[in-house]
Order: C-alpha cells, then structure tokens, then sequence
C-alpha cells in the first residue's frame, strides 16, 4: 500500500492557511465589502454618518451620457494600450530570444520601465509629449499643429496609451522571454533543419507554445489598463481637454480622493469591478478555448 | 500602495517610540498642511520660531504634499482617531468640515483657553470668507492670496501705454494693439479646474455676480448655481473672441509653459494669477524685464466689488485632550503677531489676514520696497467694498472642486471643441446643480452654521 504523509485533522491546515487567510480579508474583502456598503449610501466623509440610498448611486451614473462616454474610453484606452504594450513586448522579446547582439543588456533594460512610478513616468511623459516646449515640438516645427495634446481629445487619448503601454512593455516582455526561453531548442531546430525561415518557425512553432502566457497577458493588461491608469492620467491630462482622457479609474480618483463624494466614487468602484469581471469572463470563455496548455 | 502605507506607519510607530520620553515634559502637538516646495519651508521655519518662542508646547508640523492630500490624510486619520490637533482645511473643503462636528470652533477655543482675540481686526473679505453665515470664525485663516492681474510694462510701452487696462473693454483694445504690435500672446491664460479660479469666481465677484443663489450658498444648502446667467456669459463669449483672435494663448503645462512661466519670460504680456505668485515672477522674471501688477479689470460701467481670498484657513480638530488645545491655542496667538505677519509676507507672496498685520507692514515700508511694492494691490482688491455695499462673503458651495471641474469641462468644450456658450455653460451648471443637490441630502437633516 502506498504511504502518504497527510494532515489528519483540518484544524492544523486551517492554522497554517489563517496568516493568508487573515491577510487577504484585511486588504481586500473588507475594503470591498466597505465600499459595496458605501454605494448604496451617501456617505459623510468626516465619518458624520450615511444614509442608505440604495441603488441611487447607480441609477444617477448609469443615466448620465457623460459617464458612459467614460466606460467608452476605458475601453479603447484598455485595448489600444493592451495591444501595444503585449505587440511591442512580443516584438522585443523575440528578436532578444534569437540572441541578438547585445541581447544580455536588453534583457535587464528592457525591464525597467516597469519599475517607475506612474507619476514620474507622467511627468517624463508629459515634458517628452509636449507641443511648444517637448522633443516632440520639433514635428510641430515640420508640419504646424498637427500634434497638441493639450487641445485635441484624441492626440491627449494617444499621449495617455503611449504613456502607460511603454510601462507594460517591460512587464510582458519578462513574461514573453521567459516563456519563449523554455520553449525546447530541439523544436526550433528541427525546424530549422527542415528549412523554414526564422519568420516561419516564430509563427509555426514559437507563437503556438505561447499561447498559455499570451492569455495571461491579455487577462492581466486589460485589468491593469482598468486599474493602474489614474496616476498618468492625473499628471498628463487631469482628464482634459474636455473630457478626452477622462477614464472611469480617473474619475474615481477625482469625485472620492479630490471630490470627498465617497459614495459616488464607491458606487463608480463598483461598476468598474463588476465590468473587469466581466471582460475577464469573456476572455476565459471564449479565447481560453484556443489556448493549447501542453 | 498598501506597502508604501505600511512602511510609512511603522516609520511613524518607530518615531513616536523614539520620540515619546524625550519631550515629555512638553506637549506636543501636530500640525498637517498642504503647502510644498517653499512655502513649506516658510510654514516650518514660522513652527520653528513658536517652538523656539517659549518652552512648554511643541508643534509638529508636517506637510502632507498638497491640500488635497492634506485633506484626505486628515480625514482618514480622524476617522482612526488619529488626527493631528490642527489642520489645514483649503477654500473648497471648507464647507464639509464645517457641517461635520469634527472641530473645535476657533472663536470658542481661544475664549476657553483665555485669550481674547479682536476677530474685527481681520479684514472683512477674508473672515467672511470662513465665517459662519452669523458671522462666527469656526477656523483662523492662514495663507491668504487673490487674484491680480500682471501687465508687462515694456510691451505696454510699445503701444503707448502707461497703466494696465482697468476695464474689460480696454483690455480688449489693449490685447489688440499688442497683437498688432507683433507680441504672439498679449493674454496667456489656462482653463483647467486649477486655474480657472481667477477667470470664474474672482471675476464673478469683483463683478458682485453671485455664483449660485442663497448668497452663494450663505444662506441655505440649497443654493442653486446661476453662473450661467449673468456678465460671466458675455465674458466667455469676449475671452473666446480675443482667443479665436491670437490674442488670447492657452498656456499650461501640457503645452509645456505655464502662463506664469510664459509671462516671467516675457512670452506673454498679460497674465492674470495669485498675488502669491508675486515673489515668484519677481525672481523669475527676465533680466531687466518691468512688469507691474493691477487689480482684476471690471466691465465698463460696473462699481467694483470686493474679490475673493484664496489659499487655507486653519481648524482645530475634535477629541484631543485640554493640554494639546492650550498648545494650540499658544500657537495661534503666536501666529497673529504683527512680526509674524510682517516676516511671513516677506518670504512668500502672501497677504497679511489683519488689518493690524497689515500696519504693521505699511508701517515699516514694506510695500515701498522694490519687491514688494504692488502688493498692496491685493488688499485693496479684498476689500473694495463691503458684504453691506453690494460685495458677497464668499463662496459656500459643496463638492466646490467638483463644481470647478464642472466649470473647467464647460469652458474646454467652448474654447477647445468650438461649441456654443451658453448651451456648455447652461450645462456645467446642471452638472453642478446635481453635485449641489447630492451634497444636501448627503447632509439632509444639518443646518449651515
């Protein structure tokens, strides 16, 4: 018969799992379930008291166009930074996979951008993206005005995907080389024996293998895009011009941390999270699907 | 985040264990604000010189990096009962704090710890501004500041000029000639929610324009805004013309020069900003460059009304103990000193908050001296005409920043988006009605002191 060293009683392996257990409710479930409190209350924010509403948070932003034009912007902030930071990190991390010259060095530069903190980055970004004064003003000297994020909605929208897919480059790109660095050589080889070229075998062979880590990406850009984006919103654009860069997180940030109007923020919080759960279902129902783990 | 937090209390948990029996002897109180960079400093070195003034209290004063920072971390150590004994509360917050009963109201403290303060020595612009719509002072105004308008004399010159304009009409002629004159930005301005303080509610109030009914919200939280349907329309309207023009620039930092930078360098001629940038321009301003500054300019024809006083005002919190209110107390007499008011306006661009401080500088030629001089300006700008000659107290409006905002998207749409004036301000002020009534019955069942 078999031997297998096993816990008899659960109690132990309760006690084992309660530091995470512990940890886990304190940061997430009980800030959570205070803010699902919240939206259905007006809150007072010196801690006065609350008066439930119920679901009248709700019902004033999803009846307000304004706000709707925010989840619209969410969105296409949230696929267009997704696909340049997970292609542009995809890029790097095949060409620094083929060993390149010099593909040592890249493979820690690469990962810094990850490590600034989105208001530095803002700032950099925001000099960098600059119409007047920027190294981008010189365009501005070849072709006057055709890029002025500080006037037009969409040149700010492309300011803020830039900014924060640069971020996220760095990210993937660990994820992508690593998963590219445990695909077997023999596979590429074989390939390589058999004649097809270094575009074929990336396509053929090396796109397919990645495919578990290309899902995780995805699933996890699009939360961070959701998510993380507020504090390079808040130093490029405040939002602005005229409401062009205004994204559902920012304005969570603003009506609750600027604004004191914790419930609406709560209420906004929730609406996001409910919407990330969503997209995330999706993508585990229909693109898992074609993901090939083994 | 969360770790930042973390580490930032154990820092705190270790520094008060290391702290604790050192300063036993004295009590020791905190002191949050929101100011950064130099003004920070000036707050600190003014905390230096209480704490080195006498012996039995120490002020701990720390700055918290802006005053919405500084708001947010008051209230969430307040709800921890945490809170530090006294707080910077800036114009916007003003009101929350009032309707909460988390304070110990100024007027009352400084009569139970035995100091008798003249409140009437404030000037009046300034103390209704904080005050109670009775009247009482609930918080001490601290840094104070209005809006000015800062001409560049040289340009000036060129179009054969020798004083600002003083009304919206000559400015117009003026930003005109200076366009012809060949300056490519004779007005550098922004309209971003932090910057259209100077172009809404100051001109709304030397105009003695109500932003919203009830007195601006004085007299009830049911005040409704009305911004949209004064003078405020045809200045929107004049501002998008000189703009549509070139005679108007959007200067920011997203364009990479903020007006202020743009006028100090001599780019643009006409600027409108705080009085507390005055110390700023005036080191940063081009060599040999003369500028001046003048009070906002009125439509012809109007009787200028009092403007209104920017910055912060000081609370006392509720729940600390009798020793730490004698502390602050102390601190708060300290503070009113002319001396203190006489240093205080010479190392930052602030104005004194009482006529006694006030004085006491013209006294001692202060507003004589070069850099200085002009400054006065900002007095007479706060106190043109009193609440009984037509000027209104201030502004007691909830969710105030959210409102700016409102205003700022409103003006973005017109300037930016080239859509009609009236209908986007028509819509800012709907906007801004919803964050009025959400405020009322968030508060439902308080009554404004």
């Amino acid at each position: 018969m078999e031997k297998r060293a096993t816990f008899s009683s659960t109690t132990i392996g309760i006690l084992f799992a309660l530091p995470m257990l512990v940890l886990i409710f304190v940061f997430f479930y009980w800030p959570s379930g205070q803010a699902l409190f919240w939206a259905f209350t007006l809150e007072q924010p010196w801690g006065g008291g609350n008066r439930w509403v119920g679901f009248q948070n709700f019902q004033q932003l999803l009846s307000d166009p304004v706000y709707w034009n925010s989840i619209s912007r969410s969105m296409i902030f949230g696929l267009g930074s997704t696909a340049i930071a997970m292609g542009m990190a995809l890029i790097l991390a095949l060409f620094t996979d083929r060993e390149l010259r010099g593909h040592g060095a890249y493979r820690s530069i690469f990962v810094w951008p990850y490590a600034i903190a989105a208001p530095a980055l803002g700032l950099a970004f925001r000099f960098i993206l600059a119409p007047e004064a920027g190294l981008l003003s010189l365009i501005n000297q070849v072709w006057p005005g055709i890029w002025n994020p500080a006037l037009d909605g969409n040149d700010a929208m492309i300011a803020v995907i830039i900014a924060f897919s640069w971020k996220y480059i760095g990210y993937n790109f660990i994820f992508f080389l690593s998963a590219l660095q445990s695909i077997p050589r023999s596979l590429i080889e074989a390939a390589a024996m058999d004649g097809s070229g270094p575009a074929r075998r990336m396509w053929d062979i090396q796109l397919p293998l990645l495919t578990p880590t290309l899902f995780f990406l995805l699933v996890i850009n699009i939360t961070e895009s959701f998510q993380d984006s507020f504090g390079i919103v808040d130093i490029m654009t405040q939002g602005g011009p005229a409401r062009a860069t205004e994204l559902m997180v920012y304005k969570i940030y603003f009506d609750g941390f600027k604004g004191l109007d914790y419930s609406g923020a709560a209420a906004q919080s929730i609406i996001l999270m409910v919407l990330v759960i969503l997209l995330t279902f999706v993508q585990f129902r229909f693109i898992e699907r074609r993901v090939h783990y083994k | 985040m969360n770790a930042k937090l973390l580490g930032a209390v154990g820092m705190f948990a270790v520094a008060a264990l290391l702290a604790g029996p050192a300063a036993a002897d004295k009590t020791k109180i905190d002191f949050w604000f929101g100011n950064s960079g130099d003004i920070a400093k000036r707050v600190q070195e003014q905390c230096d010189r209480f704490n080195a003034s006498q012996s039995d209290y120490q002020v701990v004063c720390t700055s918290q990096g802006s005053y919405d920072a500084s708001l947010q971390n008051t209230i969430a150590a307040f709800r921890a009962g945490q809170q530090p004994t006294i707080a910077q509360v800036s114009d916007a917050g003003t009101l929350d704090i009032m309707l909460s009963g988390a304070y110990y109201p100024a007027n009352k403290l400084m009569a139970d710890m035995g100091y008798t303060v003249d409140w009437s020595d404030y000037f009046s612009g300034i103390r209704s501004y904080y005050a109670t719509s009775k009247g009482d002072m609930y918080s001490f105004p601290f840094n104070s500041s209005t809006a000015l308008l800062y001409w560049n004399k040289d340009a000036f010159a060129k179009i054969g000029k020798d004083h600002a304009p003083a009304t919206w009409e000559e400015a117009a002629a003026d930003f005109k000639a200076l366009k012809a004159a060949g300056y490519s930005c004779p007005l550098g301005f922004n309209i971003s929610r932090d910057e259209i303080w100077q172009y809404g509610e100051q001109f709304l109030a030397v105009h003695g324009e109500p932003i919203a009914t009830k007195k601006n919200g004085y007299e009830g939280l049911d005040a409704e805004l009305v911004f949209n349907k004064g003078k405020w329309v045809q200045f929107i309207k004049d501002l998008k013309g000189w703009y549509d023009n070139g005679e108007a620039v959007i200067k920011s930092k997203e364009t990479g020069q903020t007006f202020v930078e743009a006028f100090a360098a001599g780019d643009c001629q006409v600027i409108l900003t705080s009085v507390g940038d005055h110390g700023n321009i005036g080191r940063t301003a081009k060599e040999g460059m003369n500028w001046g500054v003048a009070m906002l300019p009125v439509y012809a024809g109007t009787e200028r009304k009092s403007s209104f006083v920017g910055g912060a005002s000081l609370w006392v919190l509720a729940g600390k103990s009798e020793a730490e209110y004698k502390a602050a107390a102390a601190f708060f007499n300290f503070i009113a000193k002319p001396e203190e008011a006489l240093t205080w306006s010479t190392v930052t661009g602030y104005i004194p908050v009482r006529q006694s401080g006030y004085d006491y500088l013209v006294k001692n030629g202060f507003y004589e001296k070069a850099p200085y001089a002009g400054r006065e300006l900002a007095i007479k700008s706060l106190t043109a005409a009193t609440t009984e000659q037509g000027s209104l107290p201030g502004i007691r409006l909830g969710g105030l920043l959210q409102i700016r905002q409102e205003m700022s998207n409103g003006l973005q749409a017109i300037f930016i988006k080239n859509e009609d004036v009236q209908a986007s301000l028509d819509e800012a002020a709907a906007r801004g009605n919803q964050i009025l009534r959400k405020f009322e019955q968030t508060y439902q069942g308080k009554t404004l002191p």
